[in-house]
Formats: C-alpha cells, structure tokens, sequence
C-alpha cells in the first residue's frame, strides 16, 4: 500500500518513512542538478543566503525538459543522484532533509543522512512524461543561467516516489535485490 | 553521380530528432511487455507498469520520454555515388539538431567544453559517425543518448588469453557496476575487435541495431542470448529495486582485430532506447 505524505518533510515524518515504501508525496519541493548544488554549496560556504529556505525542504535531481504551449513543465524525471554526493552532506547540514532522484549513493551520504535524519526517494528515471503529470505549478527562481539546470521550485501532487534510503540508513537496492535473490535461488 | 542538396538532410536531421525522442522504437516497447509478461516481482511489476503508462503518454501526447533527450548522435551511411550540394554537411546536421531540439522542446544537455563547460544552449555539436557504402543514398539515423547510462560504460583491451571466459566476465562486472544507475531495465550493446576507438563504436552501434534481431553469426546470436539471461539472473531489476528484469536487449557487434589483441567495449543504454532512421 502507499503512504500519502505532505511536505515539508520534519525529522519526525521522515522517521516514519522505510526503505522500500511506496509513497505518494504532495507540497513544494526545489528542482537542482551538478551546477545549482555547486553554487548553492558555495554560498553555503560564504555564509550567504540560498535561493530557498533549506529547512526540512526536499530536492528533485532533475533538469526538466522545455514546456510546450499549455504545458505546466515538459517531461521531468530524476538524474542519476550519485553525481550529487559531494554537495549532498552540505545541504543536509543547512536543514535539506529529502532528496528525490535514482541511482546508488555514497556511504558519506548515508551516513549524513543518519546524522540529519534526511530520506532518499526514488523516482522512476526514464518517466519524465509521467512524473510531469504530478507537477501542479513550476516556478523558476534562481540560476536562469543554467537552462534546464536553473532552480525551479514545484508544487507537485501525489508524486508516486520509493523510499530508496531511510534514515536509518536501510537501503532498498540491497534489500530489494538480496530478497529476490533468495526467493530465485533454491 | 546524384546531387543531394545538404538542406534535406536538415529537414530529416530535424524530423528524427524530434521523432526518435517522443516514440520508443516497436522493437523496445516488445521487449519491455516481454519483461512485464515474465517478471514475478511485485515491486518490478509495478515500475514496468509505470515505464509502459510513460512511453504510451509520451506517445499520444508528442512529448518526449524522458527529460535527458541526450547528445544527439547522428549516422549517415552515405552511398559512394552520392554528391552533397548547397553548402556544408557538418552545418546542415547541426542546423537540424538546433531546430529539431528548438521546435521538439527538446533539453538542451550539450556542454561547449568537457571540463570548463558551458551550456551551448541549442544542443549542438551533434556526434556525427560516417561511412561511405555502394549506391546513391544516405541514410540518416538519429539516436539520442542519455548520459546516465552514458556513464555506466566501459572499455578494456584484453589479452588474448582472456577468451570468450574474458569477455563474459566483463559483461556480467560492467552490469554489476552500474547496477540502478543507468535505469535498468538496460540494453547492452556489445563492441569485440577493432581497434580501441574501433571497439567503443561498435558497442554503439549494436546499441541502433533492433534488440529482436539477432547478430547473424549463430556463435554471436548463442552468445547474446547467454549474456541476457545471466544478466537477468543478477536480480538487480526495475530501477535496481530488485527483479528479473535487469536487461531488455543484449547486441553484439565484432571486427577483427590485432593477433596482439581481444578489444572489448560495453555501451548500456536504458530501457528508452531510442533511435529513428529515413533513407533519402
């Protein structure tokens, strides 16, 4: 069964989350890539302000596609996460506690997450025109610069989403595979 | 001797940008029902499930499939017979990507450097492969490659020594090393021979090949169908969320190569594998 969780995502909902939950998440969440995390970790370390409030936001790994006349955002799916690693920690330490996208992390990440009680979601990668579906208004609010890497903020609606990596550092990509691995071998 | 006039190959170049981005290619939307037919995973079912409602969206609604429309690699096969005229064929494919990717509200994923970067802000410079073959026409393939899977990619140059044992292995670790990252389920395209460069091509190369078509040397088809099945046996699955379904296609391609030698190139591609070709 999914969970319907609403944002923002406070230590005590993200608690609640397990790896391997199917959950359906509504609220507002900021869209960033390699090069908003980047200048987004540079302010963090000049003490200067971010484009957003970072408390208990969530962060979609993901540069979406042009939107077409009458098209709120064009096709949207995660990037792969792991190029995020090196700026992950530094945002988790500001307040950032979700992060959607797919594909492995890096133990210092997991470990981050423990410490800040931060949750990785998986989005299904290669469905940018299914995921667009759930995405309600787009904003785009710094780094127009960068394309499709700007910072866009989203309200986003029943986001079908798979806790990959809880905060307790359970990760469903060992769990998932060692459990059908199992089930197959007699 | 016939006279192309280079803006047609714009046009196509254009045409197929867009197309190959917004229709998942007959062949792959089989091998994705195949997979949800035999999967006997609930977590993989249901992801399978959601990358078939994707495409058939993608589809109706002319949007492309998945936000990283990729570097647009572009192959022309051009007949020896045949005389480009109107201006320069490097400039017309590009001017096809730049137009295809503009009208297409395509991403624009091109960066002018490797490592200092900058958005080119039109897509362009596309990946041209030529080749020159008998007869006088061209025909353009255009396939978009996204650079998760991009990532995942591998080449060594084996000892002889290595053997068919050799390259298998590879296959097998490279799959393993990628794991969900490429957004399995995977296609593998398989370069073995040539030259280093010659090898890496070839891989994606077998990566435009129909996955229903098998390599037309039986030795090479028995292989792929082996390496499938194994790397379907590794129970990373849908999204790596664990599951049968790890790969939809295997393709092999080979040359010869150097008695000093075994190159081997493995290209993955994810399960929107696209490509679109128009003979002019």
């Amino acid at each position: 069964m999914e969970k319907r969780i609403t944002l923002p995502l406070t230590a005590e909902l993200a608690k609640t989350l397990k790896a391997g939950d199917s959950v359906l998440l509504t609220g507002t969440i900021y869209t960033s890539r390699d090069a908003g995390h980047k200048r987004m970790c540079e302010s963090i370390a000049k003490g200067e302000p971010l484009p957003f409030d970072p408390t208990d936001a969530t962060i979609y790994y993901v540069g979406p596609t042009p939107a077409k006349p009458g098209q709120v955002i064009g096709s949207a799916g995660p990037t792969t996460s792991g190029r995020m690693d090196a700026y992950a920690p530094t945002m988790m330490s500001v307040g950032a506690r979700g992060m959607i996208g797919k594909g492995a992390r890096l133990p210092e990440v997991v470990e981050a997450m423990k410490e800040h009680s931060g949750v990785y979601f998986g989005a299904i990668g290669g469905a940018g025109a299914l995921l667009a579906k759930c995405i309600k208004s787009a904003e785009l609010i710094a780094f127009e610069d960068l394309g499709a890497e700007a910072l866009r903020k989203l309200y986003v609606e029943d986001m079908p989403l798979v806790v990959i990596i809880d905060s307790e550092g359970n990760n469903l990509y060992e769990q998932g595979r060692n459990a059908y691995l199992a089930a197959h071998n007699e | 001797m016939r006279e192309i006039q280079v803006q047609t190959i714009t046009d196509v170049v254009e045409k197929l940008c867009i197309e190959a981005n917004q229709f998942l290619p007959k062949d792959v939307q089989d091998a994705i029902k195949t997979c949800r037919a035999c999967e006997d995973w609930d977590i993989a079912k249901g992801v399978l499930d959601n990358i078939i409602t994707n495409y058939e969206i993608a589809e109706k609604e002319c949007v492309p499939i998945c936000q990283d429309t990729g570097m647009a690699c572009v192959f022309l096969e051009i007949g020896q017979d045949v005389h480009f005229v109107g201006g320069n064929l490097t400039d017309a494919i590009n001017e096809g990507v730049r137009r295809g990717y503009a009208n297409g509200y395509l991403r624009k994923s091109v960066v002018a450097d490797p490592v200092r970067r900058g958005n080119t802000g039109d897509n362009t410079p596309a990946m041209i492969y030529t080749e020159i073959v008998d007869g006088e026409s061209v025909k353009v393939t255009v396939g978009p490659k996204g650079f998760g899977s991009e990532n995942m990619s591998a080449i060594r140059m084996f000892k002889p020594s290595a053997g068919l044992q050799g390259i298998k292995d590879f296959i097998l670790e490279t799959v393993e090393i990628a794991g969900p990252n490429p957004c399995p389920p995977m296609t593998i395209g398989v370069g073995i021979g040539g030259t280093f460069d010659k090898a890496a091509l070839l891989a994606k190369k077998a990566l435009m090949r129909p996955i229903d078509v098998p390599n037309p040397d039986p030795f090479y088809a028995d292989l792929e169908k082996e390496m499938l099945e194994k790397v379907n046996k590794l129970g990373i699955g849908p999204q790596g969320f664990g599951g049968k379904s790890t790969a939809i296609g295997l393709n092999i391609e080979t040359l010869p190569t150097h008695i000093a030698g075994m190159p081997c190139a493995i290209n993955i591609n994810c399960h929107v594998t696209r490509h679109k070709s128009e003979v002019i």
